[in-house]
């Protein structure tokens, strides 16, 4: 039974990483491949990391893995944050068919 | 019957290895150096999750304290680039 959960942890994470990955590639902007990146790959590699806690099944690396899958949670969005602002001030162009745009008006230094 | 290293072997490692693949093209392409920064980013998950992968695989539970590290240097040198683009502007 145990296995079972564990392939689908596997197979659902590797399906969304695959979308991270086309995302990254296809998507028009540099916002929306951050977007992209930054969500999808946390619940991916998410649900390897507790695939391996299903798998391995001991109180110590249980407890590691899932302070791994903390500090991915809390640093990622953080690195999605800085990056996206980093890019946003050093000018990189927004999509055609974006609708708003909130740093538009405000100089941000 | 499926089983766990056959998952691993013929579904999990070809759509990491794909993946891996098209943040290669992302990273060879992408016109500003905020999206090498991301594909180096996804680059870093990428080899988290072969790295659990491989510790199923292969049913060794070591390789796993590598994963904790993985994440924090992955985030320290995001964060180290975003610095540097913000300064690089600065002293244009």
């Amino acid at each position: 039974m145990i296995e079972y959960i564990i392939i689908f942890l596997l197979i659902t994470g590797s399906v969304i990483i695959l979308i991270t990955a086309i995302g990254l590639l296809r998507l028009p902007d540099t916002f929306l491949r951050i977007s992209a990146t930054s969500k999808a790959s946390t619940l991916g590699f998410s649900l390897f990391i507790l695939a391996a806690i299903f798998f391995f099944g001991d109180f110590g690396i249980s407890f590691r893995m899932l302070a791994t899958i903390l500090i991915i949670f809390i640093t990622a969005p953080i690195a999605a944050n800085l990056i996206g602002k980093a890019a946003y001030k050093s000018g990189s162009k927004l999509w055609d068919k974006t609708k708003s745009d909130d740093l538009k008006d405000i100089d941000i230094e | 019957m499926i089983s766990i290293n056959d998952t691993l072997f013929f579904i999990v490692f070809p759509s990491l290895v794909i993946s891996f693949i098209l943040i290669l093209i992302r990273i060879i392409k992408g016109p500003a150096l905020a999206d090498r920064v991301i594909g180096l980013d996804s680059m870093g998950f990428i080899a988290i999750g072969f790295i659990v992968c491989f510790s199923i695989y292969y049913n060794s539970p070591v390789f796993l304290d590598i994963v904790t590290v993985l994440a924090i240097i992955s985030f320290l040198g995001t964060v180290a680039f975003a610095y540097y683009i913000d300064k690089g502007r600065k002293d244009d």
